[in-house]
């Protein structure tokens, strides 16, 4: 087997706040270990509020206080080298950035300066990173974008004058233009239509086969994972609780969370009732004991809420947080 | 026959654009009609992509915005002709709104509870105060909650499902004939959505409450309505029977709709099912 481009292991942040000498610990990434590999698309998938975008953070080593990084470590293997993302300068740090490992985020809006055009945001990412005089580097611009059957006159657009779904394949066009090995992208469909959602999900799948390119990709919607993903990973109050090969995780889910969270899926064509799940989502500053998803679920026993269940494989490329996992459905 | 519970008929609604002198008019709603029968609660779904004038629609139905054109009946009463506080409250206690958003309905410094109490006393007129405890906790009740764990409670302290059981709580306490609810489930978590989409379902059938449901969400539509409308940049494209309508789309437009949706059964071939409608694979040429 060839490297891993991401190896995370062990890893563990924290949100450590202390305010009128009350100490609070909010464990966002508990324990969490993963491999991505090269070419690969890895859906990571999980509530609000289940540690996805901490997850995010610590791997681009965009750490602020409270957050601390506690132990583990998460280490690129990028073509010329490899490296500990939180064991590097800060100059290495932003010569890594955007060259080696970009972003897609949300709200487009945000990354797209709305007050200059939008070739001004081409130049501040990626010039000096691609090393070129200024007419070449708009040469180069302009040939990724017609790659991604963009008109190359969205350079001279404001943000505000493209619609929504236009804006986002701006900034896929901007995550893609230095051709990074790792990307990661954060809900970029959420906030779109459906119509528009097929479209940006199409150029993302299509862009990320043409570069060869790993994407972690972050969304709740378990729909886009089961359309995009190769392999996914389903987190639950700051644990990663199951990871498979998505045609696997979504026929036979073994982490009754995972059970449920597939189960409850509505379809266009099915109006056979469903059943909610009971309880919320815990807190992360005061988990429960044992398995965090102990009080919600229907297999609990003794031994769940005493000891924390650990990743164990199940089949070959899947494994499970789980101490009465379900037995692999038949196919 | 009595008069219907809600006639929508030929609403339009325009608004001025650009600046104060600016001419330009943009219409969000353009003549939509439809009608819900008294006696027999039903769940109507209002489905659209964002700018097709559902929440306009949604708003004028809650008389927080008047038609430009068309008029708006509830329980044969013209909404137009409600002047006065006495007779809007009636109006507002048949006709309750619950929102998108329940962490912004909320005032994050208030206990939610004070919002139920002031609502049994504005709404439903309730005085004394174990009046208007027993109401709030029958309708808490009627949503999977009850008083008791609610009391003294900052919105922080509840989940967003747990909230947004408060907002549909809180809009049965005057006992509506009709809700409208704008995206009720689309920030709520995967794993609590269905429970709130089924307490809708249920309310319909238990308390007899008509909803108008507001979604981008075909497959949550198709789940719970028993008639839907497609809106497309403020008109009516295509309604009817929620599941004929969504089985057997005629419109091109709803045709596309349902193509769009992503179905959550892994494909054989990612690439295939991907493959972008040509409508959308272009997308707004700027003026430069």
């Amino acid at each position: 087997m060839t490297e891993p481009v991401l190896t995370v292991s062990g890893l563990r942040a924290h949100y450590r706040t202390s305010a009128f000498g009350v100490e609070r610990e909010v464990r966002a990434v508990d324990d969490i270990s993963l491999r991505i590999a090269a070419n690969e698309i890895y859906g990571l998938a999980g509530e609000s509020s289940s540690g996805k975008t901490t997850l995010i953070k610590t791997i681009a080593n965009a750490i602020q206080p409270p957050l601390e990084v506690l132990a583990g470590s998460v280490v690129f293997n990028f073509r010329d080298r490899s490296v500990d993302i939180h064991d590097v300068t800060p100059r290495e740090l932003s010569a890594i950035r955007w060259k080696h490992l970009s972003y897609i985020m949300q709200g487009s809006m945000n990354v797209l300066n709305p007050v200059r055009r939008v070739r001004h945001s081409f130049v501040d990412f990626a010039f000096r990173h691609i090393g070129q005089p200024m007419p070449a580097f708009l040469e180069v611009v302009r040939g990724h974008l017609q790659r991604l059957h963009l008109a190359p006159d969205v350079l001279d657009a404001f943000p505000h004058q493209l619609s929504g779904g236009m804006r986002q394949r701006v900034t896929i066009a901007l995550a893609t233009v230095c051709r990074p090995e790792f990307i990661i992208a954060d809900e970029p469909t959420t906030a779109l239509d459906v119509v528009v959602q097929k479209g940006v999900l199409a150029m993302i799948h299509e862009i990320q086969r043409e570069l060869g390119s790993s994407i972690l990709f972050v969304t709740h919607d378990m729909s886009v994972h089961a359309n995009l993903a190769d392999r996914l990973g389903i987190m639950y109050a700051g644990r990663l609780v199951e990871e498979g090969r998505t045609a696997d995780v979504f026929r036979s889910p073994r982490h009754p969370y995972t059970a449920h969270l597939i189960a409850s899926l509505p379809r266009l064509g099915d109006s056979a009732p469903k059943k909610g799940l009971e309880g919320a989502p815990p807190s992360l500053a005061s988990p429960p004991p044992g398995c965090r998803f102990h009080p919600r679920c229907p297999r609990a026993t003794e031994v769940c809420r005493r000891e924390t269940p650990p990743m164990a494989w199940l089949a070959e490329g899947h494994r499970a947080a789980c101490f009465h996992p379900a037995s692999e459905a038949a196919t | 026959m009595s008069a219907p519970l809600l006639e929508v008929s030929e609403v339009v609604r325009t608004y001025a654009g650009g600046g104060a002198f600016s001419r330009r008019r943009t219409t969000a709603v353009a003549g939509v009609s439809l009608r819900l029968d008294a006696g027999r609660a039903e769940i109507f779904t209002i489905v659209g992509e964002s700018g097709s004038g559902k929440t306009t629609l949604a708003r004028m139905i809650l008389g927080m915005v008047a038609p430009s054109a068309g008029t708006i009946r509830f329980q044969g009463i013209d909404l137009a002709t409600i002047r006065g506080k006495r007779a809007r409250l009636a109006f507002m206690k048949q006709v309750q709104p619950i929102f998108q958003n329940p962490f912004e309905a909320f005032n994050p410094m208030k206990r939610v509870d004070r919002y139920l109490f002031v609502t049994a006393r504005r709404m439903a007129g309730l005085l004394g105060d174990t009046e208007i405890a027993q109401a709030t906790d029958r309708a808490l009740k009627s949503v999977g909650l009850s008083l008791a764990e609610i009391r003294g409670r900052f919105p922080h302290e509840l989940s967003g499902g747990q909230l947004q059981r408060v907002a549909i709580a809180r809009a049965l306490i005057s006992k509506p004939a009709l809700l409208v609810a704008d995206e009720p489930v689309s920030m709520i978590d995967a794993s609590l959505r269905a429970s709130i989409v089924n307490l809708l379902r249920d309310l319909r059938d238990r308390l007899n409450v008509s909803i108008i449901y507001i979604t981008h969400d075909l497959a949550t539509a198709y789940y719970i309505s028993d008639r839907i409308l497609i809106m497309r940049q403020g008109s009516a494209v295509e309604s009817g029977d929620a599941r004929s309508v969504l089985d057997n789309p005629q419109h091109p437009y709803s045709q596309l709709l349902k193509r769009s949706v992503l179905s959550p059964d892994v494909p054989a071939d990612a690439g295939a099912r991907l493959r972008p409608e040509p409508e959308t694979s272009q997308g707004v040429i700027p003026h430069a």
